[in-house]
């Protein structure tokens, strides 16, 4: 872990107006979020499951005597699960107050997503992820899928999504 | 010497609110007691001017305009009271209420910088100044004032205390003022200089004489002094004659002392902050020990560590003892709104009603405080709209036409116990059950206990009334005030004699960090199931348990049924044996009903500090909250009422008396 958090120093230290994020991979696809939102990065440890709640959340985390709410992504997405391995970090976002970890393959880099890395979304039925997507960017030839974190750890999109499933 | 002033804000709204609750409950006394002898009555108005005028003062000097002007209409009134121009009597007390209500709205809309409904405030005003124009038309005094007003000019002698500057007043403010008064001349006396090397940036050693030239009234001098009054030496005389002017009223306001309730600060009483200084420096000391027998540590300094290890379990007993019982307040700070209350609303029925408060220094958590206070207007606002009756009625029922609602509060082991009481007309069970049939909460031709019509009323939709008031009956009923109740780890049950009143007993935890439980485990995981929602526990065989045709499971305990709920099953994890005969039932009870928790097996009594899920996820049905374990890995706190509900719902019920659906809807609880 040390040398990524190294990287995130090194870039977030250079100057720049346009925002960072911290780019992840999920079923060798990129995502990311804006960096702002990120608190801290950590290794897989051992959730407690909570009863009647989305098979997507793995449990609750002790974070330093806050209990935090673990999201799979991989299960958020209705992509193919995957056992956690030595890869495996919980991304910890805060937004508002609010926190939650987020369970990714792995983490691999913090990029700088201009309006020049932006692309254009054309809309299309079905997408059933698309409320969590906040846009597209490409950067070095490579397709990055930005998350709206505020509504992925929403308490009552989790709710609604609950009884639905 | 530039201050900011805005550090004060807190301050300042914290005392004005804290005179207005002492203005009302002294004018609430004056009301009902009005032949209180005139020293007294003096006194209590003395006191209530003092709170006005500090509160103008203040406003001033922060700059809230509005409540200066407001406060200081309001102080000419209540200087006439004083000094006895006018009686206190019915009207003016009316007046004098709803000018307090109006002085707390403004004071409350700039302090989050919010809007403040004009009507009211205006309509008061109004009826101020009115009463100003009428003591005005014959008045001596006023006469005589009107005299001093035609004088060509005045002379003041202003020497300030040393301290003047300490309660934010500044000398230079006050001359800026009386300048554009009119002319003025100013002479500075400064005989009081002392040697440099004495001197004292923070204290005013300066006097002044000012002349002023001008058709000038002397209220308009009285009011740029009206702050200062207290903390100067002051003479006003006009030019021509010499007349002196009293001194202002020693300013010596009664501190109240202790702690209070708005905003998110605090007061706490001295020797409890005292007390935890006390517990800290013992910690360190017990800290400073372990470590030295630390340093060189061998085997023979075993009981040592043990001796030290001891000592320090202490400490953090009394440390977490000492930092709960400042977070503890007494329960009069809710207890205090009720009188007013009680007489507005008593007055609009045409009620007679005596409000009897007993326990007001029984402590509660400040969150318990907050939590209950609308639940307990409504249930006291409850027995006024519905419990009793009108004058009319009593005396026809062959009762005091003086009705009494009596709130009680006492603590009694880990709990505390509110009983809110009335002698009304009690609870109308058959129309409570009627109603409870038509809305299908009760299958039809139900015979029900006793215990279980006191829990109808409890359900979504029961009104205990036939007609809906502005008061009540408004939909938001016991509920709300149940489900508040149980979101604090209490209870509240009703009993009510037809004819003869109505018994609401509210059973709540004294704290809500800290909580005696029990641990439990099933499969791989760890659950706490809070003590006092535990009657006993019992071992059962294959044979015990019977088989109900709708698909739940029952077992005998000496006279009752009761249902068998399998934990891992109602939360879906894998248990380490599904055979009854291999784990433990466990005896919970809530909201008068019980059931047997199977679980794998039982860990232990435990002390664990309440963490709770809703900051970052929301609320799961069955579960109270959660904590943290000495491993440091998150353990659930099981939520009895809520585990007897599921199980309700998985197996169904035989009479369907609970609406389990509703709880989670009407819970209250905030997932923002």
């Amino acid at each position: 872990m040390h040398t990524m958090t190294a990287a995130i120093a090194e870039k977030t230290s250079a100057s720049g107006a346009e925002p960072l994020y911290l780019a992840f991979s999920l079923n060798n696809q990129d995502y990311a979020v804006p960096i702002t939102q990120v608190q801290e990065i950590r290794e897989w440890s051992r959730v407690t499951p909570l009863p009647n709640s989305p098979h997507y959340i793995k449990g609750v985390l002790n974070l330093r005597g806050t209990i935090v709410p673990i999201i799979d992504m991989r299960l958020r997405f209705q992509l193919v699960e995957k056992d956690y391995d030595a890869f495996t970090v919980i991304v910890v976002v805060n937004v508002r107050d609010r926190l939650a970890g987020l369970v990714v393959d792995t983490v691999s880099d913090v990029l700088r997503v201009g309006p020049d890395e932006r692309c254009t979304m054309s809309e299309f039925e079905g997408q059933a992820n698309r409320p969590f997507i906040e846009g597209l960017a490409q950067v070095d030839g490579q397709l990055l899928i930005l998350l709206d974190v505020q509504r992925l750890v929403n308490p009552e999109d989790l709710a609604t999504v609950a009884g639905s499933s | 010497m530039v201050i900011e002033l805005r550090q004060f804000h807190q301050t300042f709204f914290d005392e004005s609110l804290e005179g207005l609750a002492n203005m009302e409950s002294s004018l609430l006394r004056l009301e009902s007691h009005p032949d209180s002898n005139a020293l007294d009555v003096r006194e209590m108005l003395n006191a209530i001017f003092r709170v006005v005028h500090s509160i103008k003062g203040g406003s001033g000097t922060f700059g809230f305009g509005w409540i200066a002007d407001f406060s200081h209409l309001l102080e000419g009134l209540l200087d006439d009271l004083r000094e006895g121009r006018r009686t206190p009597d019915k009207p003016i007390l009316d007046l004098l209420l709803r000018s307090v209500d109006c002085l707390r709205s403004l004071l409350d809309a700039a302090r989050t910088n919010g809007t403040v409904d004009k009507r009211p405030v205006e309509e008061v005003t109004l009826a101020l100044e009115d009463l100003r124009r009428t003591s005005a038309e014959g008045e001596p005094l006023e006469t005589t004032e009107k005299v001093i007003v035609s004088a060509t000019g005045w002379r003041i002698v202003f020497r300030p205390t040393a301290g003047i500057f300490r309660s934010g007043n500044d000398p230079l403010r006050i001359m800026r003022e009386l300048k554009r008064l009119g002319e003025m001349k100013v002479r500075c006396d400064f005989q009081a200089l002392p040697a440099w090397r004495e001197f004292d940036p923070e204290s005013c050693y300066l006097g002044w004489t000012i002349e002023l030239q001008g058709d000038i009234s002397r209220p308009a001098i009285d009011e740029v002094f009206a702050w200062v009054i207290d903390d100067a030496l002051l003479e006003i005389s006009p030019i021509a004659a010499s007349v002196k002017v009293a001194q202002g009223e020693a300013s010596a306001e009664a501190s109240t002392g202790g702690v209070k309730l708005h905003g998110t600060s605090l007061r706490i009483a001295t020797h409890k902050v005292d007390t935890l200084m006390d517990v800290v420096g013992e910690l360190v000391i017990t800290h400073t020990m372990l470590r030295q027998t630390a340093t060189h540590f061998t085997s023979e300094d075993l009981p040592q560590l043990f001796a030290g290890l001891s000592l320090l379990e202490r400490n953090v007993r009394e440390l977490q003892e000492s930092v709960m019982s400042i977070r503890l307040l007494p329960i009069s700070f809710m207890f205090s709104r009720l009188p007013r209350l009680v007489r507005d609303i008593g007055e609009q029925l045409g009620k007679r009603v005596e409000l009897r408060l007993g326990g007001e220094q029984t402590e509660l958590d400040k969150t318990v405080i907050e939590r209950i206070s609308d639940p307990i207007l409504h249930m006291v606002r409850n027995s006024l709209d519905h419990g009793i009756e009108s004058p009319e009625e009593r005396r026809a029922a062959g009762k005091p036409e003086m009705g009494y609602i009596r709130l009680e509060a006492k603590q009694k082991g880990g709990n505390v116990i509110i009983e809110i009481e009335d002698d009304g007309r009690g609870l109308p069970y058959d129309k409570i059950l009627e109603r409870a049939m038509s809305t299908g909460a009760v299958a039809p031709n139900t015979r029900l206990t006793p215990e279980q019509l006191n829990e109808i009323i409890f359900l979504p939709g029961i009104s205990t009334s036939e007609s809906v008031t502005d008061l009540s009956g408004r939909g938001v009923g016991l509920d709300v005030v149940r489900n508040n109740v149980r979101g604090l780890g209490g209870n509240v049950e009703v009993s009510s004699r037809p004819g003869h009143g109505t018994r609401f007993v509210m059973r709540l935890p004294l704290t809500l960090a800290i909580l005696d439980g029990l641990g439990l485990q099933v499969g791989a995981q760890t659950y706490i199931l809070p003590l006092v929602s535990i009657t006993e526990s019992v071992r059962l065989g294959l044979e015990d348990i019977q088989r109900l045709p709708g698909g739940g499971e029952v077992f005998a305990m000496r006279k009752d049924y009761l249902p068998l709920v399998r934990l891992h099953h109602i939360f879906g994890i894998k248990p380490r044996s599904e055979d009854v005969s291999q784990g433990t039932v466990v005896v919970i009870e809530a909201d008068g009903s019980r059931a047997g928790l199977f679980v794998d097996e039982i860990l232990g009594q435990q002390q664990v500090v309440i963490k709770s899920l809703e900051t970052h996820y929301r609320r799961i049905d069955g579960i109270a909250a959660a904590t943290i374990l000495g491993d440091g890995t998150v353990a659930l706190i099981l939520d009895a009422g809520g585990l007897i509900r599921l199980a309700h719902v998985n197996a169904n019920p035989p009479v369907a008396v609970y609406d389990t659906t509703a709880t989670d809807s009407a819970s209250g609880t905030t997932l923002h």
